[in-house]
Protein backbone atom coordinates (compact mmCIF):
# COMPACT_ATOMS: atom_id res chain seq x y z
CA UNK A 1 0.00 0.00 0.00
CA UNK A 2 1.23 3.42 -0.85
CA UNK A 3 -0.21 6.48 0.85
CA UNK A 4 0.61 9.96 -0.36
CA UNK A 5 -0.24 13.17 1.43
CA UNK A 6 -0.54 16.07 -0.98
CA UNK A 7 0.26 19.40 0.54
CA UNK A 8 2.98 21.83 1.43
CA UNK A 9 4.09 22.63 4.91
CA UNK A 10 0.80 23.89 6.31
CA UNK A 11 -0.44 22.74 9.68
CA UNK A 12 -3.39 20.82 8.22
CA UNK A 13 -1.15 18.76 5.97
CA UNK A 14 1.15 17.87 8.83
CA UNK A 15 -1.76 16.75 10.94
CA UNK A 16 -3.04 14.52 8.14
CA UNK A 17 0.41 13.01 7.71
CA UNK A 18 0.65 12.34 11.43
CA UNK A 19 -2.81 10.75 11.54
CA UNK A 20 -1.96 8.56 8.54
CA UNK A 21 1.24 7.31 10.11
CA UNK A 22 -0.64 6.56 13.30
CA UNK A 23 -3.44 4.72 11.48
CA UNK A 24 -0.96 2.58 9.57
CA UNK A 25 0.85 1.76 12.78
CA UNK A 26 -2.33 0.86 14.66
CA UNK A 27 -3.48 -1.43 11.86
CA UNK A 28 -0.02 -2.94 11.54
CA UNK A 29 -0.06 -2.55 7.76
CA UNK A 30 2.82 -2.68 5.33
CA UNK A 31 2.34 0.78 3.92
CA UNK A 32 4.50 3.73 3.04
CA UNK A 33 3.40 7.27 3.82
CA UNK A 34 5.06 9.95 1.71
CA UNK A 35 4.43 13.64 1.49
CA UNK A 36 4.16 15.36 -1.90
CA UNK A 37 5.18 18.97 -1.52
CA UNK A 38 5.88 20.20 -5.03
CA UNK A 39 2.96 22.16 -6.45
CA UNK A 40 3.56 20.80 -9.93
CA UNK A 41 3.33 17.26 -8.60
CA UNK A 42 0.31 18.06 -6.45
CA UNK A 43 -1.55 19.43 -9.44
CA UNK A 44 -1.02 16.14 -11.25
CA UNK A 45 -3.76 14.81 -9.03
CA UNK A 46 -6.17 17.52 -10.09
CA UNK A 47 -7.12 18.76 -6.63
CA UNK A 48 -7.98 22.34 -5.72
CA UNK A 49 -7.75 21.94 -1.98
CA UNK A 50 -5.00 20.62 0.21
CA UNK A 51 -4.33 18.36 1.99
CA UNK A 52 -5.08 15.51 -0.37
CA UNK A 53 -5.11 11.88 0.66
CA UNK A 54 -3.96 9.47 -2.06
CA UNK A 55 -4.06 5.70 -1.77
CA UNK A 56 -2.25 3.74 -4.48
CA UNK A 57 -2.37 6.75 -6.84
CA UNK A 58 -6.09 7.32 -6.36
CA UNK A 59 -7.25 10.53 -4.71
CA UNK A 60 -9.65 9.58 -1.94
CA UNK A 61 -10.22 12.88 -0.16
CA UNK A 62 -9.02 16.45 -0.37
CA UNK A 63 -9.33 19.61 1.69
CA UNK A 64 -10.06 17.56 4.75
CA UNK A 65 -8.09 16.44 7.77
CA UNK A 66 -9.08 12.83 8.23
CA UNK A 67 -9.11 11.45 11.74
CA UNK A 68 -7.16 8.31 12.55
CA UNK A 69 -10.45 6.38 12.63
CA UNK A 70 -11.49 7.65 9.20
CA UNK A 71 -8.14 6.71 7.71
CA UNK A 72 -8.44 3.24 9.20
CA UNK A 73 -11.83 2.86 7.52
CA UNK A 74 -10.36 3.90 4.18
CA UNK A 75 -7.41 1.55 4.51
CA UNK A 76 -9.39 -1.52 5.51
CA UNK A 77 -12.07 -1.18 2.84
CA UNK B 1 -16.84 17.23 -1.35
CA UNK B 2 -15.92 13.69 -2.07
CA UNK B 3 -16.56 11.63 1.02
CA UNK B 4 -16.12 7.91 0.42
CA UNK B 5 -16.65 7.13 4.07
CA UNK B 6 -19.76 7.78 6.04
CA UNK B 7 -19.61 10.74 8.35
CA UNK B 8 -20.56 9.84 11.89
CA UNK B 9 -24.34 10.12 11.91
CA UNK B 10 -26.01 12.37 14.41
CA UNK B 11 -28.05 10.36 16.82
CA UNK B 12 -31.77 11.00 16.71
CA UNK B 13 -31.79 12.34 20.24
CA UNK B 14 -29.15 14.87 19.25
CA UNK B 15 -31.38 16.20 16.47
CA UNK B 16 -34.16 16.92 18.95
CA UNK B 17 -31.64 18.61 21.15
CA UNK B 18 -30.97 21.15 18.40
CA UNK B 19 -34.64 22.09 18.38
CA UNK B 20 -34.48 22.57 22.13
CA UNK B 21 -31.43 24.77 21.83
CA UNK B 22 -33.14 27.36 19.67
CA UNK B 23 -35.62 28.70 22.29
CA UNK B 24 -32.81 28.69 24.83
CA UNK B 25 -30.75 30.73 22.36
CA UNK B 26 -33.58 33.22 21.83
CA UNK B 27 -34.26 33.52 25.55
CA UNK B 28 -30.64 34.16 26.41
CA UNK B 29 -30.02 36.54 23.54
CA UNK B 30 -32.91 38.83 24.40
CA UNK B 31 -32.24 38.85 28.14
CA UNK B 32 -28.53 39.61 28.11
CA UNK B 33 -29.22 43.08 29.45
CA UNK B 34 -30.74 41.71 32.63
CA UNK B 35 -28.10 39.04 32.97
CA UNK B 36 -25.32 41.62 32.70
CA UNK B 37 -27.11 43.94 35.15
CA UNK B 38 -27.62 41.12 37.61
CA UNK B 39 -24.01 39.92 37.48
CA UNK B 40 -22.48 43.39 37.60
CA UNK B 41 -24.57 44.97 40.31
CA UNK B 42 -25.82 42.07 42.42
CA UNK B 43 -23.12 39.42 42.16
CA UNK B 44 -20.00 41.57 41.82
CA UNK B 45 -21.56 44.38 43.80
CA UNK B 46 -20.10 47.16 41.67
CA UNK B 47 -21.25 50.73 41.96
CA UNK B 48 -23.04 52.36 39.10
CA UNK B 49 -21.28 55.10 37.18
CA UNK B 50 -17.69 54.03 37.75
CA UNK B 51 -15.26 53.26 34.93
CA UNK B 52 -14.58 49.77 36.22
CA UNK B 53 -18.30 49.05 36.41
CA UNK B 54 -18.79 50.22 32.85
CA UNK B 55 -15.93 48.05 31.67
CA UNK B 56 -17.14 44.96 33.51
CA UNK B 57 -20.73 45.39 32.33
CA UNK B 58 -19.59 45.82 28.73
CA UNK B 59 -17.53 42.63 28.93
CA UNK B 60 -20.28 40.55 30.53
CA UNK B 61 -22.80 41.81 28.01
CA UNK B 62 -20.70 41.57 24.84
CA UNK B 63 -19.04 38.18 25.28
CA UNK B 64 -22.21 36.05 25.40
CA UNK B 65 -23.90 38.24 22.78
CA UNK B 66 -21.10 37.80 20.27
CA UNK B 67 -20.70 34.11 21.09
CA UNK B 68 -24.41 33.40 20.64
CA UNK B 69 -24.47 35.20 17.28
CA UNK B 70 -21.28 33.45 16.19
CA UNK B 71 -22.51 29.97 16.98
CA UNK B 72 -25.82 30.48 15.20
CA UNK B 73 -24.47 32.14 12.07
CA UNK B 74 -21.42 29.90 11.69
CA UNK B 75 -23.70 26.90 12.05
CA UNK B 76 -25.98 28.21 9.28
CA UNK B 77 -23.06 29.24 7.05
CA UNK B 78 -21.52 25.80 7.61
CA UNK B 79 -24.71 24.21 6.30
CA UNK B 80 -25.08 26.61 3.36
CA UNK B 81 -21.49 25.94 2.32
CA UNK B 82 -22.18 22.26 1.77
CA UNK B 83 -23.90 23.32 -1.44
CA UNK B 84 -20.71 24.98 -2.67
CA UNK B 85 -17.13 23.87 -3.31
CA UNK B 86 -14.09 25.27 -5.10
CA UNK B 87 -14.57 22.58 -7.73
CA UNK B 88 -18.13 23.70 -8.50
CA UNK B 89 -17.03 27.33 -8.44
CA UNK B 90 -14.34 26.60 -11.00
CA UNK B 91 -16.85 24.89 -13.23
CA UNK B 92 -19.24 27.83 -12.91
CA UNK B 93 -16.52 30.31 -13.85
CA UNK B 94 -15.19 28.47 -16.88
CA UNK B 95 -15.87 30.31 -20.11
CA UNK B 96 -17.58 33.29 -18.48
CA UNK B 97 -17.00 36.67 -20.06
CA UNK B 98 -14.89 39.16 -18.18
CA UNK B 99 -17.31 41.32 -16.23
CA UNK B 100 -19.87 38.59 -15.57
CA UNK B 101 -17.01 36.38 -14.48
CA UNK B 102 -15.79 38.97 -11.98
CA UNK B 103 -19.24 39.44 -10.45
CA UNK B 104 -19.80 35.69 -10.21
CA UNK B 105 -16.32 35.03 -8.84
CA UNK B 106 -16.66 37.68 -6.13
CA UNK B 107 -20.11 36.43 -5.11
CA UNK B 108 -19.00 32.80 -5.02
CA UNK B 109 -15.97 33.94 -3.05
CA UNK B 110 -18.28 34.69 -0.13
CA UNK B 111 -19.92 31.27 0.09
CA UNK B 112 -17.29 28.89 -1.22
CA UNK B 113 -15.51 27.10 1.60
CA UNK B 114 -11.90 28.10 1.19
CA UNK B 115 -8.84 28.09 3.40
CA UNK B 116 -5.94 30.39 2.64
CA UNK B 117 -3.54 27.44 2.76
CA UNK B 118 -5.28 26.13 -0.38
CA UNK B 119 -4.80 29.44 -2.20
CA UNK B 120 -2.00 28.13 -4.42
CA UNK B 121 -3.62 24.88 -5.65
CA UNK B 122 -6.79 26.85 -6.21
CA UNK B 123 -4.96 29.53 -8.18
CA UNK B 124 -3.18 26.90 -10.28
CA UNK B 125 -6.41 25.01 -10.84
CA UNK B 126 -8.20 28.13 -12.01
CA UNK B 127 -5.38 29.14 -14.37
CA UNK B 128 -5.29 25.61 -15.74
CA UNK B 129 -9.02 25.75 -16.48
CA UNK B 130 -8.45 28.92 -18.52
CA UNK B 131 -10.24 31.23 -16.12
CA UNK B 132 -8.91 34.77 -16.67
CA UNK B 133 -6.44 36.08 -14.12
CA UNK B 134 -8.71 38.99 -13.19
CA UNK B 135 -11.65 36.70 -12.48
CA UNK B 136 -9.44 34.50 -10.31
CA UNK B 137 -8.37 37.62 -8.43
CA UNK B 138 -11.96 38.66 -7.82
CA UNK B 139 -12.42 35.33 -6.10
CA UNK B 140 -9.18 35.54 -4.14
CA UNK B 141 -9.99 39.05 -2.93
CA UNK B 142 -13.61 38.39 -1.96
CA UNK B 143 -12.96 35.12 -0.16
CA UNK B 144 -10.97 36.52 2.77
CA UNK B 145 -12.34 40.06 2.64
CA UNK B 146 -15.97 39.11 3.12
CA UNK B 147 -15.78 36.89 6.11
CA UNK B 148 -18.65 35.36 8.03
CA UNK B 149 -17.07 36.06 11.40
CA UNK B 150 -16.65 39.74 10.52
CA UNK B 151 -20.24 39.77 9.34
CA UNK B 152 -21.51 38.35 12.63
CA UNK B 153 -19.54 40.81 14.68
CA UNK B 154 -20.70 43.76 12.62
CA UNK B 155 -24.32 42.70 12.99
CA UNK B 156 -23.82 42.26 16.71
CA UNK B 157 -22.06 45.54 17.34
CA UNK B 158 -23.39 47.95 14.73
CA UNK B 159 -26.57 46.41 13.39
CA UNK B 160 -27.72 45.16 10.01
CA UNK B 161 -27.15 48.32 8.03
CA UNK B 162 -23.40 48.43 8.55
CA UNK B 163 -23.18 44.69 7.92
CA UNK B 164 -24.94 45.07 4.55
CA UNK B 165 -22.69 48.00 3.68
CA UNK B 166 -19.67 45.86 4.51
CA UNK B 167 -20.74 43.02 2.22
CA UNK B 168 -21.73 45.34 -0.62
CA UNK B 169 -18.57 47.40 -0.58
CA UNK B 170 -16.46 44.26 -0.18
CA UNK B 171 -18.09 42.81 -3.29
CA UNK B 172 -17.55 46.00 -5.25
CA UNK B 173 -13.87 46.13 -4.28
CA UNK B 174 -13.40 42.48 -5.32
CA UNK B 175 -15.23 42.91 -8.64
CA UNK B 176 -13.60 46.16 -9.67
CA UNK B 177 -10.09 45.18 -8.50
CA UNK B 178 -10.29 41.92 -10.47
CA UNK B 179 -11.57 43.75 -13.52
CA UNK B 180 -8.82 46.37 -13.34
CA UNK B 181 -6.12 43.73 -12.81
CA UNK B 182 -7.30 41.90 -15.95
CA UNK B 183 -7.34 45.08 -18.00
CA UNK B 184 -3.77 45.86 -16.96
CA UNK B 185 -2.67 42.68 -18.80
CA UNK B 186 -0.32 41.42 -16.14
CA UNK B 187 -0.13 37.79 -17.25
CA UNK B 188 3.62 38.08 -17.79
CA UNK B 189 4.09 38.68 -14.08
CA UNK B 190 2.78 35.29 -13.15
CA UNK B 191 5.66 32.90 -12.40
CA UNK B 192 6.53 31.02 -15.62
CA UNK B 193 6.23 27.56 -14.12
CA UNK B 194 2.55 28.16 -13.45
CA UNK B 195 1.76 27.95 -17.17
CA UNK B 196 3.84 24.82 -17.62
CA UNK B 197 1.83 22.82 -15.14
CA UNK B 198 -0.46 20.30 -16.67
CA UNK B 199 -3.01 19.36 -14.13
CA UNK B 200 -4.69 16.09 -14.73
CA UNK B 201 -8.43 16.03 -14.66
CA UNK B 202 -8.45 12.84 -12.73
CA UNK B 203 -12.19 13.00 -12.69
CA UNK B 204 -12.64 13.24 -8.97
CA UNK B 205 -16.26 12.53 -8.36
CA UNK B 206 -18.27 14.43 -5.84
CA UNK B 207 -20.77 12.63 -3.72
CA UNK B 208 -23.91 14.45 -2.85
CA UNK B 209 -24.04 14.99 0.91
CA UNK B 210 -27.18 13.88 2.70
CA UNK B 211 -29.11 16.25 4.94
CA UNK B 212 -27.55 14.60 7.91
CA UNK B 213 -24.10 15.34 6.43
CA UNK B 214 -25.04 18.98 5.94
CA UNK B 215 -26.16 19.43 9.54
CA UNK B 216 -23.03 17.65 10.66
CA UNK B 217 -21.03 20.16 8.56
CA UNK B 218 -22.71 22.96 10.51
CA UNK B 219 -21.56 21.46 13.79
CA UNK B 220 -18.06 20.87 12.47
CA UNK B 221 -17.84 24.49 11.33
CA UNK B 222 -18.89 25.75 14.75
CA UNK B 223 -16.44 23.46 16.49
CA UNK B 224 -13.54 24.40 14.21
CA UNK B 225 -14.10 28.13 13.84
CA UNK B 226 -15.32 28.99 17.32
CA UNK B 227 -12.68 26.70 18.77
CA UNK B 228 -10.03 28.65 16.93
CA UNK B 229 -11.19 32.21 17.47
CA UNK B 230 -12.91 32.37 20.85
CA UNK B 231 -9.73 33.48 22.57
CA UNK B 232 -9.25 36.37 20.11
CA UNK B 233 -12.79 37.45 20.71
CA UNK B 234 -12.29 37.42 24.46
CA UNK B 235 -9.10 39.44 24.11
CA UNK B 236 -10.70 41.81 21.63
CA UNK B 237 -13.70 42.43 23.84
CA UNK B 238 -11.47 42.80 26.90
CA UNK B 239 -9.45 45.46 25.07
CA UNK B 240 -12.73 47.01 24.05
CA UNK B 241 -14.03 46.90 27.61
CA UNK B 242 -10.84 48.48 28.92
CA UNK B 243 -10.97 51.26 26.39
CA UNK B 244 -14.69 51.61 26.99
CA UNK B 245 -14.18 52.63 30.57
CA UNK B 246 -10.90 54.43 30.36
CA UNK B 247 -9.98 56.01 27.02
CA UNK B 248 -11.46 59.49 27.01
CA UNK B 249 -14.05 60.16 24.33
CA UNK B 250 -12.78 62.13 21.37
CA UNK B 251 -9.19 61.19 22.12
CA UNK B 252 -8.94 59.11 18.96
CA UNK B 253 -11.48 61.29 17.26
CA UNK B 254 -9.06 64.14 16.95
CA UNK B 255 -6.37 61.78 15.64
CA UNK B 256 -8.43 59.66 13.24
CA UNK B 257 -11.61 61.66 12.87
CA UNK B 258 -13.35 62.83 9.74
CA UNK B 259 -11.47 66.09 9.58
CA UNK B 260 -8.11 64.51 8.90
CA UNK B 261 -7.59 63.61 5.25
CA UNK B 262 -4.72 61.30 6.13
CA UNK B 263 -6.72 59.22 8.59
CA UNK B 264 -7.83 56.63 5.98
CA UNK B 265 -4.46 55.98 4.32
CA UNK B 266 -2.96 55.82 7.80
CA UNK B 267 -5.57 53.28 8.88
CA UNK B 268 -4.88 51.13 5.80
CA UNK B 269 -1.11 51.21 6.24
CA UNK B 270 -1.49 50.28 9.88
CA UNK B 271 -3.80 47.45 8.90
CA UNK B 272 -1.59 45.57 6.41
CA UNK B 273 1.00 44.11 8.79
CA UNK B 274 -1.72 43.33 11.30
CA UNK B 275 -3.08 39.91 10.60
CA UNK B 276 -5.44 39.66 13.41
CA UNK B 277 -8.31 37.54 12.50
CA UNK B 278 -11.51 39.37 11.82
CA UNK B 279 -12.64 38.10 15.19
CA UNK B 280 -10.09 39.99 17.21
CA UNK B 281 -10.18 43.23 15.30
CA UNK B 282 -13.87 44.05 15.29
CA UNK B 283 -14.41 44.61 19.01
CA UNK B 284 -11.47 47.00 18.77
CA UNK B 285 -13.03 48.69 15.75
CA UNK B 286 -16.24 49.10 17.67
CA UNK B 287 -14.40 50.97 20.39
CA UNK B 288 -12.59 53.11 17.80
CA UNK B 289 -15.94 54.23 16.45
CA UNK B 290 -17.36 54.87 19.86
CA UNK B 291 -14.37 57.02 20.69
CA UNK B 292 -14.85 59.26 17.71
CA UNK B 293 -13.06 57.55 14.81
CA UNK B 294 -15.25 57.97 11.76
CA UNK B 295 -17.02 54.96 10.29
CA UNK B 296 -15.21 55.11 6.95
CA UNK B 297 -11.83 55.13 8.61
CA UNK B 298 -12.75 52.29 10.95
CA UNK B 299 -14.13 50.16 8.08
CA UNK B 300 -11.03 50.86 5.97
CA UNK B 301 -8.88 49.74 8.87
CA UNK B 302 -10.88 46.55 9.30
CA UNK B 303 -10.85 45.68 5.60
CA UNK B 304 -7.14 46.33 5.42
CA UNK B 305 -6.49 44.03 8.36
CA UNK B 306 -8.54 41.14 6.99
CA UNK B 307 -8.27 41.67 3.23
CA UNK B 308 -4.64 42.62 2.84
CA UNK B 309 -2.35 40.57 4.94
CA UNK B 310 1.35 39.89 4.83
CA UNK B 311 1.01 36.10 5.25
CA UNK B 312 -1.31 36.00 2.23
CA UNK B 313 1.14 38.03 0.18
CA UNK B 314 3.92 35.64 1.15
CA UNK B 315 1.83 32.67 -0.01
CA UNK B 316 1.04 34.39 -3.31
CA UNK B 317 4.72 35.17 -3.82
CA UNK B 318 5.16 31.54 -4.87
CA UNK B 319 3.07 32.00 -8.00
CA UNK B 320 3.25 35.73 -8.68
CA UNK B 321 6.20 37.99 -9.36
CA UNK B 322 6.61 40.93 -7.05
CA UNK B 323 5.40 43.42 -9.67
CA UNK B 324 2.03 41.71 -9.81
CA UNK B 325 1.80 41.44 -6.04
CA UNK B 326 2.55 45.15 -5.77
CA UNK B 327 -0.19 45.96 -8.26
CA UNK B 328 -2.57 43.59 -6.48
CA UNK B 329 -1.96 45.22 -3.09
CA UNK B 330 -2.12 48.67 -4.68
CA UNK B 331 -5.43 48.06 -6.43
CA UNK B 332 -7.11 46.53 -3.40
CA UNK B 333 -5.76 49.26 -1.11
CA UNK B 334 -7.10 51.93 -3.50
CA UNK B 335 -10.47 50.22 -3.44
CA UNK B 336 -10.55 50.29 0.35
CA UNK B 337 -9.35 53.89 0.30
CA UNK B 338 -12.17 54.98 -1.99
CA UNK B 339 -14.77 53.14 0.07
CA UNK B 340 -13.43 54.78 3.22
CA UNK B 341 -13.62 58.28 1.74
CA UNK B 342 -17.10 57.69 0.37
CA UNK B 343 -18.33 56.69 3.83
CA UNK B 344 -16.70 59.59 5.57
CA UNK B 345 -18.21 61.87 2.97
CA UNK B 346 -21.71 60.42 3.11
CA UNK B 347 -22.14 59.83 6.82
Amino acid sequence: MEIKILGTGCANCKRLEKNSLEAVKELGLEATVTKVEDYGDIMQYGILRTPGFVLDEKVLTYGKILSIEEIKQLLTK
Amino acid sequence: MYTPFILPELKKTKKYLILLLLPVWVFLFFNLNYIADFLTFSVFNLQEGKHLTQAVWFFIFEVPKVMLLLVLIIFLVGIIRTWFSPEKTRKALEGKSLFTGNVLAASLGIVTPFCSCSAIPLFLGFVEAGIPLGVTFSFLIAAPLINEVALVLLIGMFGWKIAVIYVTTGLIIAIVSGFVLEKLKLQRFVAEWVYRIKASQQGIEELKPTYSDRIQAGFTAVKEIVGKIWIYILIGIAVGAGAHGYVPDDFLGTLLGKGNWYSIPLAIVLGVPMYSNAAGIIPVVSVLIEKGVSLGTALAFMMSVIGLSLPEVIILKKVLKWQLIAVFVGVVASGILIVGYIFNFLL
